[in-house]
């Protein structure tokens, strides 16, 4: 079970894992996400978004950064091997311009780092459902773009790369060519994912513009199925739960600096247990 | 054995680990009774014609006839009358609230005047169990022949461990769903290992899986697969929805999103189902604060302020909005909490969570001291805020005792608040 057919770097610390989850493949719909475990004795769960899936072949997709233990374990791990555990697909799918009763009309599609990955299924359901996408990508230097390819066969001439050095597309910030697109005025609706203080400035960005923006979180979850309330956050005043209200919202509403002080709950705790799985890698 | 002499026989103490040691570790707390103790205790049973205990169990086992086994020091005899009617007495003997249920309505505890001296049914049902367990000498249950029915349970928890075992020994094709990798439920995420041992949780597993009963971890009824397909497409005939409680409810009180801030469910499963009180071995974090506070008064308080306890805090409150003879949790709970050191403050709630300015609770809460109001005819008594109380101490964690939508809500409008 959960057995991963293939695995590639990315990046440096950004992999694609291809893993069989016949039930999963078969229900999930582009915005949901899985739980996952490296090790079902001392594990702990954590949540990532399904990049893609094969109905055909069983399978679903994901992409991650080595940003914890549980990360780095996965990162591992190679073709052949199992996932320990694997729960889904969770949370709801996302609402889709043109499928959703209202009429399609232009799309802006933010990416920040690997937030491209979840948003690859997002963009191709948009551009079926009959919208024009723009797809805009950041990433602090060109060698950390992933499915730099994939998008532009969705977008087109519209895809616009930015990176912080240059070395890639403009220098700069994600808001700058979004701000330029709303001012320009043809813009219905955006969607951001990425790290959240990109998605936070991102919803600035939008904000006087009246443009719907909506964000996808990535809180710190345990159970995914609404049990633990650990990936509460506030949007518009009301205590919300990411598993099962999200993990999409309206940008504007998400209350952020709670959002990015209870995404910190456990540094030290995460750092140390990171530290410490990397060590043991060594002797591995 | 006149009911005289019955009646002089003095109530047997479960043997239990010293307050002071268990209050910093995790083996159990009760320690069982002996053999000797098992059948003192069980000979207390007056054998009343009428049976009335057994209208307070749910699952009405035959008490008296069990007890009367072993009475004669038939334990196995007293185990096979038992698992007629329940396949999980290890588990029940230790978490089932018995002064609430069979021993309510104890002849003994009446004649007594005092459901603290009826017969201790749900500790003799304990040590049947785990002497059987403990010496391999558990016999297969039988099961009828196969219906060529399919059942769906959905959930792992105690309902649905005692749903499969019933619908397995009638006879049934069985398959279990549970969205956690591990099954047993509250069993495993939520009752602490001091006081319901894991491997006792997976030996009942086990037992249900020798019935033929299948079990699907990691499978979310619902999202992993719809319950119409479950019916429709893989020929389930029938399907038993387990799946406890839900969401928590928070109070909707101001900071209770700050960090340190927990619903009971989250706190109790970082610690309990990811290991995180096994300190070093587990990648799950815990939130170790020093001075915690637990809102609520039942089971799952008590479990989350002796856990708190465990994982190093120096100080724990409890605060209940109602008094002591209100609250849900049983009462050897109630008990251990106490001798714990557990600091009870009832007649109090909280008013809201104090941020220390960087997203986590700062070490002071403020609080309000209800005011006892008449009970309104049904369930148990409201409270209103009247008046403030002295300050004590501070805290800079708080473990929430989740509340479920069925209790009665209350208000909070206090005329003054204090701090603690």
């Amino acid at each position: 079970m959960n057995r991963i057919i293939s695995k590639s770097r990315l990046s440096d610390n950004v992999y694609k894992m291809q893993i069989e989850a016949p039930l999963v493949a078969q229900e999930r719909k582009a915005g949901q996400f899985v739980i996952l475990m490296a090790d079902d004795e001392f594990g702990e769960r954590i949540p990532l978004t399904i990049a893609d899936a094969d109905v055909e072949k069983g399978t679903i997709t994901v992409i991650f950064q080595t940003v914890g233990a549980t990360t780095t374990k996965l990162s591992r791990l190679e073709p052949g091997d199992s996932i320990a555990a694997l729960l889904g697909p969770l949370g709801r799918p996302t609402s889709i311009r043109g499928e959703n009763g209202e009429k399609p009309g232009h799309v802006v599609c933010v990416g920040g780092g690997i937030g491209v990955a979840p948003m690859h299924p997002i963009a191709q359901a948009l551009k079926a459902a009959g919208n024009k996408v723009t797809i805009i990508m950041g990433a602090r230097n060109e060698s950390l773009f992933v499915m730099k390819d994939e998008m532009a066969a969705i977008a087109g001439e519209n895809l616009i790369l930015m990176t912080d050095d240059g070395s890639s597309g403009r220098k700069g910030l994600v808001t700058e060519p979004l701000k330029e697109l709303c001012e320009a005025g043809a813009v219905d609706e955006v969607i951001a994912i990425g790290p959240p203080i990109m998605m936070k400035f991102c919803a600035l960005a939008t904000k006087p513009y009246g443009v719907k923006t909506t964000v996808s979180l990535n809180t710190i979850m345990i159970d995914g199925t609404g049990m633990c309330g650990g990936c509460r956050v506030s949007v518009g005043g009301k205590t919300k739960f990411v598993c099962v209200d999200g993990p999409e919202f309206d940008g504007h509403e998400v209350d952020w600096d709670q959002m990015l002080s209870r995404m910190g709950a456990f540094k030290p705790q995460e750092q140390a247990a990171k530290e410490h799985v990397c060590k043991a890698g060594i002797f591995k | 054995m006149t009911p005289k002499e019955k009646m002089a026989i003095p109530p047997q103490a479960m043997p239990q680990q010293d307050a002071a040691a268990r209050a910093h570790n995790m083996n159990e707390v009760a320690l069982g009774y002996t053999a000797e103790m098992a059948k003192t205790e069980a000979s207390r049973c007056l054998q009343c014609p009428t049976k009335p205990c057994m209208q307070g169990c749910p699952v009405a086992i035959n008490i008296p006839g069990f007890l009367a086994k072993a009475a004669d020091g038939d334990f196995a005899g007293a185990l096979d009358i038992i698992k007629e009617t329940s396949l999980l007495p290890a588990v029940c003997g230790r978490v089932c609230p018995q002064e609430k249920q069979c021993q309510k309505f104890c002849t003994m505890g009446k004649l007594l005047k005092d459901v603290d001296k009826a017969v201790a049914i749900g500790r003799v049902e304990r040590f049947c169990a785990d002497l059987a367990r403990e010496t391999g000498a558990e016999k297969p249950v039988a099961c009828a022949p196969k219906t060529g029915k399919k059942v769906a349970i959905v959930g792992s928890g105690p309902a649905s461990i005692t749903c499969a075992a019933d619908c397995a020994k009638a006879g049934h094709d069985v398959t279990v769903f549970e969205a956690f990798h591990r099954c047993g439920g509250v069993l495993v995420y939520g009752i602490p290992e001091f006081r319901l041992p894991k491997a006792i949780v997976r030996h009942e597993i086990e037992s249900i899986k020798q019935l033929g009963v299948k079990i699907e971890p990691n499978f979310v009824v619902g999202r992993t697969r719809k319950l119409k397909d479950l019916i429709e497409k893989d020929g389930f005939d029938a399907v038993f929805v387990g799946t406890g409680a839900g969401l928590p409810k928070f109070m909707n009180i101001e900071g209770e999103n700050l960090n340190g801030v927990f619903s009971a469910n989250e706190y109790l499963t970082r610690a309990n189902l990811m290991k995180a009180y096994l300190e070093g071995s587990a990648d799950t974090p815990f939130w170790h604060g020093k001075k915690v506070a637990v809102l609520g008064g039942g089971n799952v308080a008590m479990d989350a302020s002796r856990m708190a306890l465990r994982l190093g805090a120096e100080k724990v409150y409890l605060v209940y909005r109602r008094s002591e003879a209100e609250m849900p949790a049983r009462k050897e709970e109630v008990e251990h909490a106490k001798e714990e050191g557990v600091e009870f403050h009832m007649l109090e709630n909280a008013k809201r969570v104090l941020s220390d300015g960087k997203g986590a609770v700062r070490n002071r809460g403020q609080r309000i001291r209800p005011r006892r109001r008449h009970s309104c005819g049904r369930g148990r008594q409201r409270v209103e805020p009247a008046y403030p109380d002295d300050d004590r101490g501070a805290r800079d964690q708080q473990a929430r005792k989740h509340r479920r939508r069925s209790r009665d809500e209350y208000d909070i409008n206090p005329r003054r608040i204090r701090r603690w």
